[in-house]
């Protein structure tokens, strides 16, 4: 069920501010989410004020400095810091994205950091992605075949086929375009969200791939995948460019397809 | 340490930015639903034009009213509005124009277009 405020124990309190060292003039304020779960406390928003001039030139970057610098406790994924494992997924100034791709200069003023909305969180900045990756599992995301393998080679693609495959495998799953979709926010139990539905179609639409029968026998549900109501929050936050909504409209309508025969 | 079950939930709502497509979507959602409730307005009206000349006189001193009036004026865009979304998702439907930088274009289009739909209707009848 839709529900529109945070429950009590998520309630934001205010939390700390750190100044900027002495004699920094280019400064920059980031206003970060911190929950420590030994502390008993709601969560609060802490302050940092930076100096840009010795600070890297992206949001990850600060939140390194933040950390490496200023407050040690601060817990946030991150690893390739270069777009590639999806890691650092949260919520700056109010859109999902990556924290290592995305420029600091591309806001003006506060630099505000979440978690990625409506997820349980583990402390920090860190969300729990277990039913996230349950449900990625869920759609059977390898080949799956009929035919007995070729003897000599492996199971090989045209190029055509293969061009079929851009705008969906370079999905890195982190989350963004999921955790930025309000129909997932209210039924995330039973609707698969955009990333896991883009992953769906990845496989349906692999010409190597032969159980797209049972594939959509899976995804024909009110619920998995028809809470998809082209709200295009997905679409508008995805950090890769890629386009969950158009994903999503391509399976209903191999639904539609099959239906008609 | 003591794993807390008691784990938060992050903010959704209370700090996510929705895209202009976001506003219209859920804009559609809301304009359903008045839709729906005004329809109600819409019965007294009826009912009103078969009750008689007393139950007339006293549905058009209420329609005379400058705020019914902008309620009026509000359902019939409400409607072009809903009519003009729905055609938008039904283009969605086949799998057309879901490329990123049509997205806010579309959308004025369509509330230019419910807005003109509205003031062709209001100034017609």
């Amino acid at each position: 069920m839709a529900e529109f405020t945070l429950p009590k124990n998520s309630v934001l309190t205010e939390g700390k501010t750190f100044k900027a060292p002495q004699g920094a003039s280019n400064i920059r304020r980031f206003e970060v989410y911190r929950w420590n779960p030994e502390s008993g406390e709601n969560p609060r928003v802490d302050a940092y004020e930076l100096d840009m001039d010795d600070c890297g030139p992206m949001v990850l970057d600060a939140i390194l400095k933040i950390k490496n610098d200023v407050d040690s406790t601060l817990t946030f994924r991150r690893s390739c810091r270069e777009g590639v494992c999806g890691s650092c997924a949260m919520n700056v100034n109010g859109k999902n994205t990556l924290a290592c791709t995305k420029a600091i200069d591309s806001y003006s003023g506060t630099v505000k950091i979440f978690p990625l909305p409506h997820m349980q969180v583990v402390k920090d900045l860190v969300p729990d992605m277990t039913h996230f990756y349950a449900q990625y599992a869920s759609i059977k995301p390898w080949i799956e075949t009929q035919t007995p393998a070729p003897a000599d080679t492996e199971r090989l693609q045209s190029r055509e086929d293969r061009a079929k495959l851009d705008g969906l495998y370079e999905c890195v799953l982190c989350a963004c375009c999921s955790t930025s979709c309000p129909s997932y926010w209210w039924n995330s139990e039973r609707y698969l969200g955009p990333a896991v539905l883009l992953q769906a179609y990845r496989w349906l639409a692999d010409s190597r791939d032969e159980n797209a029968g049972e594939r959509l026998d899976g995804l024909d549900d009110p619920f998995k995948l028809y809470r998809c109501h082209t709200i295009m929050n997905c679409t508008d936050t995805c950090p890769k460019g890629l386009n969950p909504a158009k994903a999503i409209a391509e399976t209903k309508k191999l639904l539609v397809k099959r239906q008609l025969g | 340490m003591a794993m807390n079950a008691n784990r938060p939930t992050s903010p959704h709502l209370q700090i996510y930015k929705l895209p202009l497509t976001g506003i219209i979507s859920i804009s559609h959602r809301m304009t359903g639903v008045l839709l729906s409730a005004g329809l109600l307005l819409f019965v007294y009206l009826m009912s009103a034009l078969a009750s008689g000349a007393n139950a007339y006189a006293a549905m058009q001193a209420v329609t005379g009213l400058w705020v019914v009036t902008l309620i009026y004026w509000g359902f019939v865009y409400a409607l072009f509005f809903h009519l003009c979304h729905g055609i938008r998702h039904l283009i969605w439907d086949t799998g057309r124009s879901f490329e990123p930088e049509t997205l806010t274009r579309y959308a004025l289009i369509e509330l230019l277009a419910s807005f003109a739909l509205t003031v062709a209707t209001l100034t017609t009848i």
